[in-house]
């Protein structure tokens, strides 16, 4: 999981810790590698090509695409930044896929797997004849050691918590050459999606970084071409600092369409980095782009008016969900009096659902997204239909109602010394706090700024503060210097455990109230009860149960009030075939493998 | 026209430009921050004297803007009702000069929404936020210019007048101050205050502290000119009959410096005005939804809006009248008192 574009709070969270599962105390993890090692050998191999449908493509070509800063690392391990993980899912692979369009798991580098019935163990075969971009054949040892490195807790993957189930580190174990068990110490409700993003490595380029303790620095994007190589369709073929970075088709892919014909088609990837949004825009309106993603509503009207040899698509609602919340967390004696009174408001859960009642969430689909997004009322987006809860109430925006809710939760109306009305607490004061965000995504402040108006209605007097993104990490996640909050979240997946460390209340992007030792409500122990059912149930309908219950509880209570969910908007020229965009990230360039050329003459005249 | 009565016209024009500002509440519409969640970026609306069917009206009227179906930004004129623009209506309440209560608008195009100007992405009027932006604005450079000048002025009295290490001393921190950064110790200050600054004092606080870091520069000229006035023969002779330094300073020192002082002042004003929008365009002066010159420009930062509606351009134009008001002034000035010299 990890904050939306604009804030990204993930290279944070990945410090925060406690991610993954509720019962993930770090305990000192051995990884039981079972498995006696032994070099099997490849000479016959044959290889076991995946097919995949889609337009037959051309081979050749290139294309050219924008990325708003130079990715961070190409090293999977350690990658958090969504512009390493795009450039990273183009170089590397996993075992099991999840197809970024249905949205299911699909067989990658392994071509089968089985889950034991008490769904404790998962057997998966590997593809025969696989090889890693530099022509070095893969074997099960690079599966194991893949999983050593990930799980070792001196190298701090990004991933670890994600495959330590049940206070346990997952165990592996070779069955033969082709074939791995894993065994888990409790059911995993996520089942095989855990080993998406578990990006195979080549053993033989990092096991001598890994015993020197120097893997988490292996990977920096000065690494020279042929120290690098993965098991994706492109591999590194240059990096120019500030400018560019070049990838070039990895010959050996394990892909091939459905004419047997091996992906991918196109010969290069050149990733430009262009920080700022709009001369990301310019770019592509020159043609000097192919392909746009991440776009704002606003960009994507101007682009659409003028679209002359690009097109532009809306791929409907993504998994972004922007939010209010206050601060709720504990902040001891050391308080000012002025927060306590202002969080003694807060935690009033008529004062939240009445905030929650006022908010013309139509407006912010309409202002803020020009109409392409949607409102929401809990954190699943429509475009996650598999797991958001249809029940789930969508009041209409009611003044009065928030009004009497108000005046329940002992507020009451004043005359101001101006002519607009003011709002007292019970005990006579004004209702007067702020509203931190994010100065440097508009969509947001513009969301603050509409609030601020909603709120004035009610007598609120409201402060929409935008800050640098790092002060308001800052005082979200140390200081807790704040009142209350507008954020966005990306989830990663559409499985509600891209999400555990939101929702549990131990967890440390549990924004309202940070890494709880107990749960402070009887609600948010319900939820943490919930969340651990649905992780540990096998049963997708007993799950489905346990986390439409969660929408309900974040529904009744209003930790966060849930605001509207941008579309994925992009385009690209119309001489890419099969362009395919999807909700999930990374929006374009997940079937990069397939993308291709239409017009052969042009891209030679580049 | 003598250099007089042209100096006259030119701070009777600014003045009138000023005073529109300053009752901002009549002359503007609408309440500034008040959203028109309907009509996000409506175009500006003519105003017509002949309708469609060419029938003459005495009155302005204007048309109907209606949001096409299925666009967020696309509207078109109904043309099918001419709508008049009624005169001294009774609207949102406001103050005059921040004190007297009133309601009664200038303009008002009753139950239909009238944008002159255009409105922005929260559907508010352009017309109104252009009017209670000067005030901010134009505020921002008169307290900038009035501090600045009168730090400048004693320090640079008190370095050319005493002279000595108190004149090195002064001049040395004058040098300091041109070097300072000024923009980042913005930035440094608005970190250091609460967010529960109320926008207003944060932003006055924030003029305060570039008038205290711009002093220098019309300090020196101020020293400059006491430096010669002091040796002046009737100054002298004034201190040659016993004239105290606070009569000599008062009676005949510092009105030499009135020249300086005040053909700074026209140059400081728009200066400081410039200063107050560089800081909201930057997202350092007054927030939403308070409007400045600054803030309203600041929306321009994004390509979409560059490009889409050209209305948003407007606050820019309102403050060229200003501007060249000032400098207007400052030549003037400058010409009047070159002419006193020769006489």
């Amino acid at each position: 999981m990890r904050c939306a574009p604009g804030s990204n709070v993930s290279e944070r969270r990945a410090r925060l810790g406690h991610i993954g599962t509720v019962l993930a105390a770090i305990s000192s993890c051995f990884l039981a590698i079972q498995a006696a090692g032994s070099f099997p050998t490849y000479a016959n191999a044959k290889e076991e090509l995946l097919r995949v449908a889609g337009e037959i493509g051309r081979p050749g070509g290139r294309i050219v695409i924008a990325l708003r800063s130079e990715p961070k690392t190409l090293n999977p391990l350690i990658a958090a930044d969504a512009t390493s993980r795009e450039v990273i899912g183009a170089m590397q692979a996993d075992l099991v896929h999840i197809n970024r369009a249905t949205q299911l798991t699909e067989p990658a580098l392994a071509k089968a797997w089985k889950m034991s019935a008490d769904g404790l163990q998962y057997t998966l075969t590997l593809r025969q004849g696989l090889k890693f971009s530099d022509g070095r054949p893969v074997d099960i040892e690079d599966v194991l050691f893949t999983l050593r490195v990930y799980l070792d807790e001196g190298v701090h993957a990004t991933q670890r918590d994600l495959l330590i189930v049940g206070g346990k580190p997952i165990a592996v174990r070779k069955v033969d050459a082709q074939t791995v068990a894993f065994t888990l110490a409790k059911p995993y409700g996520v089942g095989e999606r855990l080993f998406d993003g578990l990006m195979i490595l080549p053993r033989h380029l990092l096991e001598t970084a890994y015993k020197e303790g120097k893997l988490s620095s292996a990977g920096g994007l000065g690494t020279a071409a042929n120290q690098w190589a993965g098991l994706g369709p492109f591999r590194l073929k240059e990096y120019v600092a500030g400018q560019r970075l070049i990838l070039e088709r990895n010959p050996y892919y394990w892909k091939a369409d459905e004419q047997g014909n091996r992906l991918p088609y196109l010969d290069e990837i050149v990733f430009l980095f262009v920080p700022s949004a709009d001369a990301q825009v310019l770019r592509f309106q020159s043609g000097e782009t192919d392909i746009i993603s991440r776009l704002g509503a606003e960009n994507f009207s101007v682009l659409s008016r003028q679209a002359r040899d690009y097109r532009m698509a809306d791929a409907g609602p993504g998994l972004e969900y922007n939010f209010l919340f206050f601060n709720l967390n504990e902040l001891g004696e050391k308080a000012p009096a002025d927060m306590a009174r202002k969080q003694s408001w807060f935690r009033s859960e008529k004062f939240r659902q009445a905030v929650s009642l006022a908010i013309d969430r139509e407006a912010i689909v309409r202002l803020v997204y020009q109409g392409r997004g949607a409102a929401l009322w809990g954190p699943v987006t429509p475009g996650n239909p598999r797991w958001a809860d249809a029940s789930i109430a969508h009041p209409t925006r009611s003044l009065d109602k928030s009004r009497q809710l108000l005046a329940e939760a002992g507020f009451r109306m004043a005359k101001g010394e101006s002519a607009e009305p003011q709002l007292l607490d019970a005990a006579g004061r004004p209702v007067e706090f702020s509203i931190v965000t994010s100065a440097s995504n508009a969509d947001r402040a513009k969301m603050a700024a509409l609030i601020q108006d909603d709120l004035k209605q009610l007598g609120m007097r409201v402060q929409v503060v935008p800050l640098e993104l790092r002060s308001l990490i800052d005082r979200i996640t140390q200081t807790k210097e704040y009142d209350a909050c507008v954020l966005g979240i990306v989830s990663f997946d559409a499985d509600p455990n891209s999400d555990l460390n939101v929702w549990l209340s131990s967890g440390g992007m549990h924004l309202w109230n940070l890494s709880q030792k107990h749960p402070a409500t009887d609600w948010e122990a319900e939820i943490d009860r919930l969340m651990e059912q649905q992780l540990t149930a096998t049963n997708a309908e007993q799950r489905k149960k346990s986390y439409d219950r969660v929408q309900e509880i974040l529904g009744e209570h209003q930790p966060m009030v849930f605001l509207a969910s941008p579309d994925i908007l992009v385009g690209a020229k119309k001489s890419i075939g099969n362009f395919r965009p999807a909700v999930l990230e990374p929006y374009v360039l997940w079937n990069v493998d397939q993308l291709y050329q239409r017009n052969g003459a042009e891209n030679a005249r580049r | 026209m003598s250099t007089r009565s042209r100096l006259l016209l030119c701070v009777a024009g600014l003045g009138a430009l000023h005073l529109g500002v300053a009752c901002a509440g009549f002359f503007a519409p609408y309440d500034p921050t008040a959203q028109d969640r309907e009509h996000p970026y409506a175009p500006p609306m003519p105003l017509h004297f002949v309708d469609a069917r060419g029938g003459f009206h005495l009155l302005p009227f204007f048309y109907a803007q209606e949001l096409q179906a299925g666009t967020f930004d696309q509207y078109l004129e109904n043309r099918s009702r001419a709508i008049p623009v009624e005169f001294f209506v009774s609207g949102a309440p406001y103050h005059v000069l921040g004190v007297f209560p009133l309601r009664i608008h200038l303009l008002g195009g009753g139950d239909v929404q009238m944008y002159l100007l255009g409105s922005d992405g929260y559907g508010r009027d352009l017309l109104s936020r252009i009017l209670f932006g000067g005030q901010v604005s134009l505020l921002a450079g008169l307290i900038g210019a009035g501090l600045t000048l009168s730090i400048g002025l004693c320090i640079g009295t008190v370095a050319g007048f005493w002279g000595g290490w108190k004149d090195e001393v002064l001049m040395r921190v004058a040098e300091l101050f041109l070097a300072l950064p000024w923009i980042y110790l913005l930035f440094a200050m608005r970190a250091f205050l609460p967010l529960t600054v109320p926008p207003l004092k944060a932003f006055l606080l924030v003029v305060i502290v570039i008038a205290a870091v711009g002093w220098a520069r019309p300090a020196r000229m101020v020293r400059g000119i006491v430096l010669s006035a002091k040796e002046r023969d009737f100054v002298r002779s004034a201190r040659g009959f016993g004239a105290s330094d606070a009569y000599l300073l008062r009676r005949h020192i510092v009105p030499e410096t009135a020249s300086v002082v005040l053909t700074q002042a026209a140059i400081l004003v728009p200066q400081f005005v410039l200063a107050e929008m560089t800081l909201s365009f930057l997202g350092l002066g007054v927030p939403e939804p308070v409007a400045s010159w600054g803030n309203m420009l600041s929306s321009l930062q994004h390509y979409n809006v560059l490009v889409s509606y050209w209305w948003m351009y407007l606050p820019a134009l309102a403050m060229v009248p200003f501007f060249l008001g000032y400098l207007l002034l400052e030549s003037l000035l400058q010409g009047s008192y070159a002419t006193s010299k020769i006489e």
